[in-house]
């Protein structure tokens, strides 16, 4: 293999790598020395007094000469074999392991995701699962389903929205104001709140018909906004801010109750332990099981004239109106049935949440689900998938990281830190994958062989 | 009717040309303002069924104008277009919006810079141009979406059809590839194929010849003759490539600065000074020239 010699080319040079960091250390302490070692404080007695952290500025000095040591004698050696090993054509190996791990992947996450809640109740028990189906299941799996919705409107009909989570919100009001006042079960109120986030779609995609691109991005942006600020200030139907709360809960279709008080209680009538576990793992398979029906109908349709209408509306919207394409009703169906699955989920949260508010679908809702679609590669269902495992699971992780505190003092709250983890993660990923996760796009239809298609020649759509 | 005073330049008055007696396409008086400018000024012509109607002119005669006036891109200022189907039906081409000059008008056309779904495959490309058939049969998705075999079959027949024409614009082997990755020449055919897809009455082709080789050329011409042959659809084109237009075309209407100022047979027109004038220009002593021999021409025609 080539890959050896070049190795041995880019091969690290230690000394002159220790060099290096050392370079870098000095000008990493010439910066931080002033501004992170020397602080000043007011005094009880109203003094300006200077203290010291050096032993921050070494540990901030350390990490600089570390990560150039690692940048110089690992990482960029490694990406330049990585350049060279792309230039040449893979072998024949990796090709057939690419192509079993393709073939079996679906299938068997799929296995994996059906099979999750067990694995974890056998290894924690029930109490301690509810961490791990709640918070990491239930969770990631609203955002798949935010983001293969989302998926039909920007990755296949290549429509800019920023204001998704207003269905998101429509969906979530329409269970929680029709169960609380109305009484009527989270399974009529299911497709309802889909129709009507699907309403709100066509309402939202009449006056954005002639917008492409940043014009159609800034105005779905802006009815997102409408949406957070008619819940907030039209109090005598939303009760603005205060939001609404005890949302009934899901019922197992009507036969057992997961209300402690009721007495078809599931618990009660298979003589089980209370907990609410039963409840989480109920929530986590009809998560999953809606999440599975926008996959199977985004996959479908994919395969049906609208869908092929959608990705040509992407690829070039003239084009699509000379071969006597409506791109009129096409675009509306695209925002109709992705508000739709917005709006199962939402319908879902409310469910799940049992308390809906305005707090919950601000802009950045939006913009995170934006993100989990173009993390995965517009229009790839598989990418999607794990852009949100990657992105809602990973910032659940850096919860995690109180660990931090025996270096940053205790007074840091990593929990501020996230967002900025987060966003370096997202730069680092564009940089690796700018395309995303899955950039090849599978064709629809083929005669002979089904080729991938490089994702350089899908348009990302302007509008 | 109006044409019989169009065709004055080369045929006798009581003597109608081939193309005016059984029109597809009628254009007329068609004005096209852009605020001041007038980019096509009173153009009346037709354009024969089953005939290759050759459009031609220096640039910025106003070509291009004219072929987004007959698609519906643009609405003419002024003026009707007429299309007629061999079964009767015509259509008010100025009445209607794009998308529907397509579906139902059968006016299917090709762009001068071409514009395919470049990121998906070419057979693809030759599927999205079956849209409404398609659309159709999948009962308007919702019987596609669970699965009913009516679909399936549709499909059957519309990947038979582009099948049909992957072969006649030799594109066959590629069928699999995505539409961008094919050579210039390639993409230019799978337009052509892509707009036949569409089962059009009437054929507007932007340019078709633009940028190919000798060889490329010919087998173009070589389609476009089977394309109204086989296929009975008449063809309208634009083309600044002569050894097309003179090979293939049964009759060539000239613009200049969206007057129409020739239209015959390419022999005809291409003897007509004004022709000449308009594409080497001349002296303005020579101009009267010109008219003088002009008014000849029309005196030797008339009996």
């Amino acid at each position: 293999m080539t890959s050896d010699a070049t190795v041995t080319k880019h091969g690290p040079d230690i000394p002159a790598a220790v060099k290096d960091a050392v370079l870098a250390g000095v000008i990493a302490l010439g910066i931080f020395g002033p501004l992170v070692g020397l602080k000043t404080e007011q005094n009880m007695s109203n003094e300006l007094v200077i203290t010291t952290r050096w032993g921050l500025v070494a540990v901030i000095v350390g990490i600089v000469m570390a990560g150039r040591f690692l940048l110089t004698t690992f990482i960029w050696p490694t990406i330049a074999v990585r350049k060279q090993r792309d230039k040449a054509p893979p072998s024949a190996g990796r090709l057939a392991f690419l192509a079993s791990f393709k073939k079996w992947f679906p299938s068997g996450s799929l296995v994996f995701l059906f099979l999750y809640p067990a694995i974890v109740v056998y290894l924690l028990g029930f109490q301690g699962s509810l961490k791990w189906v709640d918070n990491f299941g239930i969770q990631i799996l609203i955002y798949v389903m935010l983001g293969w919705g989302l998926n039909i409107v920007v990755g296949l009909a290549g429509l800019l929205d920023l204001g998704y989570v207003a269905f998101y919100a429509v969906g979530a009001y329409s269970y929680a104001l029709l169960a609380t006042h109305f009484g009527l079960s989270f399974w009529l109120l299911l497709p309802m709140a889909g129709i009507l986030a699907a309403l709100w779609g066509i309402m939202l995609g009449f006056p954005v018909l002639r917008l492409r691109g940043d014009y159609l991005a800034i105005v779905t942006l802006a009815f997102g906004e409408i949406i957070r600020l008619v819940l907030i200030n039209f109090r005598e139907l939303t009760n603005g801010s205060a939001g609404i709360s005890s949302i009934p809960k899901i019922t197992f279709f009507g036969i057992w109750s997961f209300d402690v008080s009721a007495p078809n209680n599931f618990a009660k009538v298979w003589g089980l332990a209370m907990s609410s576990a039963y409840y989480k793992i109920f929530l986590y398979y009809l998560i999953l099981l809606l999440a599975l029906l926008t996959a199977f109908v985004t996959l479908r349709l994919r395969k049906l004239p609208i869908g092929r209408a959608w990705e040509a509306l992407r690829e070039d919207e003239i084009a699509c109106r000379s071969l006597g394409i409506n791109t009129t009703n096409t675009k509306l169906t695209a925002f109709a049935l992705g508000a739709m699955f917005g709006g199962f989920a939402g319908s879902f949260f409310a469910a799940r949440q049992g308390f809906v508010s305005p707090e919950s679908f601000v802009f950045m809702e939006s913009a995170v689900i934006v993100a989990i679609v173009v993390l995965g590669g517009m229009g790839s269902m598989i990418g999607v998938a794990l852009a949100a495992v990657a992105m809602i699971g990973g910032t659940e992780l850096l919860r995690e990281l109180s660990f931090l505190k025996a270096v940053f003092g205790d007074n840091f709250d990593p929990d501020q830190f996230r967002m900025l983890f987060f966003g370096l993660a997202m730069v680092l990923i564009m940089i690796w994958r700018p395309r995303g996760f899955v950039s090849a796009r599978e064709p629809t239809v083929f005669l002979t062989e089904r080729k991938a298609i490089s994702g350089s020649l899908v348009k990302e759509g302007h509008g | 009717m109006s044409f019989i005073t169009e065709v004055e330049v080369d045929v006798t008055v009581d003597i109608l040309p081939s193309w005016a007696l059984d029109p597809v396409l009628s254009v007329e008086h068609v004005f096209m303002r852009f605020g001041g400018l007038v980019a096509v000024n009173d153009l009346s012509f037709t354009a024969g069924r089953g005939d290759i109607t050759a459009l031609i002119g220096p640039n910025g005669a106003g070509k291009t104008t004219v072929f987004n006036c007959i698609t519906g891109f643009y609405k003419p200022t002024q003026g009707m277009l007429l299309l007629k189907h061999g079964s009767g039906d015509s259509y008010l081409l100025e009445r209607m919006t794009d998308f529907r000059i397509s579906a139902k008008a059968r006016v299917a056309r090709t762009f001068q810079n071409i514009r395919l779904f470049s990121g998906m495959t070419v057979l693809e490309n030759l599927l999205v141009a079956q849209h409404n058939p398609l659309m159709l049969a999948s009962g308007m998705t919702i019987l596609g979406v669970l699965g009913l075999p009516g679909y399936k079959r549709a499909e059957k027949v519309a990947i038979e059809r582009a099948k049909y024409w992957l072969d006649k614009t030799g594109l066959y082997s590629r069928a699999d590839d995505p539409a961008g990755d094919l050579p210039y020449g390639a993409q230019r055919r799978l337009e052509i194929a892509r707009a036949m897809c569409t089962g059009p009455e009437l054929l507007c082709l932007d340019e078709p010849a633009a940028g190919l080789n000798p060889r490329e050329s010919a087998e173009l011409n070589a389609l476009l003759l089977d394309i109204r042959g086989t296929e009975k659809t008449s063809i309208l084109l634009i083309e600044h490539d002569m050894s097309v237009v003179m090979e293939i075309s049964d009759h060539v209407v000239v613009l200049e600065y969206g007057t129409k100022i020739s239209d015959g047979t390419p022999s005809a027109v291409r003897n007509d000074p004004r022709v000449i004038a308009a594409y080497l220009g001349v002296d303005d002593e020579e101009v009267e020239k010109v008219e003088e021999q002009l008014d000849e021409i029309i005196a030797e025609s008339t009996p």
